[in-house]
């Protein structure tokens, strides 16, 4: 029997029982839980507000041995981003799609604070509205990838690391291979992507902002054509919620 | 394990929502010890419903016929059209006693993560009803939760052109402190939704 105390992000909420759910959140300290909130969809719940997915929340948890899930005790919001993000579709779209990164690139009770900080700092960039949603989506997927060890290349070759000339980027995009790849290294299949396609999958993971904001809609599309691809590639299974994106 | 038909029995219960084996369990002792007239009676109605129960074409709510019984009524005001979740609100609704207008059921919200988007839900139907201008109020009455509040803001964005000459005013459900509560009890959020909802009051 224990109290836990931990701040975390509410990734996913599930109906359970009459009035119950099963919170899935990326905590600070513990990595990726599910916890069961009692009696939360009750209108007279004290916090069913406080734990809608994407909300930033400060939690506390009833475990004890032998039992599967703990219980949330109690949650004070430290950042309610799911206001903000409902009321734009394309940017609700978007958003849910990074949970479900989230979500599948951790480990259940695996403490996971880089991908923590990174999803908190990629719902802040969706919020601010700075960034259009699909972008700051694609740049979240690369470098949740990168974190979870599958960094894409988008200049060096990815198959024997030689770098291109003239400060260009190598324009064969392989997924086995793990990025751009030099005519050498060129498996069959490879695609061939523009040239500013790639500039642009650089600049998302590097987080050079202002080259990504500047970029043409086709690009975009075609870049995050290959980032849902290789992301795919590495779950083996596609995120549902990608298919549902709203690209502008 | 039990014996046979026992054990389907079981089984079969235990693929009900919320039913555990344990509750599967007794619920089927209950119908073993229970009168044969009213077992009877229970599996007929399965039946029943399984044969006769479908889905309004005009709503989508459940219904005995084609339309159901609020589509029907003639004294329903078909000029407000009430857009819910599932049937189960217009339930909830109803019992109010506040609201004489028609209701749309979508079948869901809008929920990426488990694969729900605008194609899975019944928004061409809505469309479709709105088209021919008798509607003059739309009230998006789907939950106020995350998925809930997405659909209702995807909604007003869709029906956007409709409203610009003035023929259609889209109202969405007030949120705010539950009736019978204490202020200090309640949460920030719904405290914040009641203050940006507020309303002028007449002294």
């Amino acid at each position: 029997m224990s109290l836990h105390r931990d701040d975390g992000i509410v990734l996913r909420a599930q109906k359970l029982g009459e009035a119950d759910r099963v919170i899935t959140m990326l905590t600070r300290e513990r990595g990726r839980l599910r916890l069961v909130a009692k009696g939360v969809r009750r209108t007279t719940s004290k916090f069913g507000a406080r734990l809608e997915p994407f909300a930033h929340v400060d939690f506390q948890t009833f475990e004890r041995e032998n039992r599967a899930l703990g219980m949330i005790t109690q949650a004070e919001t430290i950042a309610p981003y799911g206001g903000q993000v409902v009321g734009d579709y394309a940017r609700y779209t978007a958003g849910t799609a990074m949970l479900e990164t989230a979500e599948r690139l951790t480990e259940e009770g695996e403490p996971a604070l880089q991908q923590y900080l990174l999803l908190l700092g990629g719902l802040r960039a969706l919020v601010g509205g700075e960034h259009a949603p699909g972008l700051v989506l694609d740049a979240f997927i690369l470098r949740s990838l990168s974190i979870a060890g599958y960094a894409p290349s988008f200049r060096d070759c990815a198959g024997c690391g030689n770098e291109p000339d003239d400060g260009m980027a190598w324009r064969f995009f392989s997924l086995p291979a793990g990025g751009v790849v030099c005519p050498a290294c060129k498996p069959g299949g490879a695609a061939v992507p523009q040239q500013a396609t790639v500039d642009l999958l650089g600049a998302l993971l590097a987080g050079e902002w202002e080259s990504a904001d500047a970029s043409e809609p086709r690009h975009r599309r075609e870049a995050s054509g290959l980032v849902a691809a290789y992301l795919q590639w590495h779950l083996e299974r596609g995120l549902r919620s990608l298919r549902l994106v709203e690209r502008q | 394990m039990y014996e046979g038909v026992v054990q389907d029995l079981i089984d079969e219960l235990g693929r009900l929502p919320n039913i555990g084996p344990k509750s599967a369990q007794r619920i089927a002792f209950h119908l073993l010890q229970a009168d044969p007239v009213d077992v009877k009676r229970l599996a007929e109605t399965l039946l029943k419903v399984k044969e006769t129960v479908r889905f309004c074409e005009v709503c989508g709510n459940v219904a005995a016929a084609e339309r159901c019984r609020i589509c029907l009524d003639p004294r329903r005001d078909a000029s407000v059209l009430c857009v819910v979740e599932e049937s189960k609100d217009v339930v909830a609704i109803e019992k109010t006693r506040e609201f004489r207008g028609r209701y749309h059921v979508l079948g869901g919200a809008l929920s990426p993560i488990e694969g729900i988007g605008p194609d899975e839900l019944r928004v061409r139907e809505l469309m479709a009803r709105l088209a021919d201008g008798v509607v003059t109020e739309l009230i998006l009455a789907t939950d106020p939760n995350m998925e809930g509040e997405a659909t209702a803001s995807f909604l007003a964005r869709m029906v956007k052109p409709l409203t610009a000459d003035g023929s259609l005013r889209v109202t969405r459900l007030a949120s705010g402190l539950p009736v019978g509560g204490d202020l200090e009890y309640a949460d920030e959020v719904t405290l914040g939704r009641a203050f940006a909802g507020r309303r002028k009051i007449d002294g």
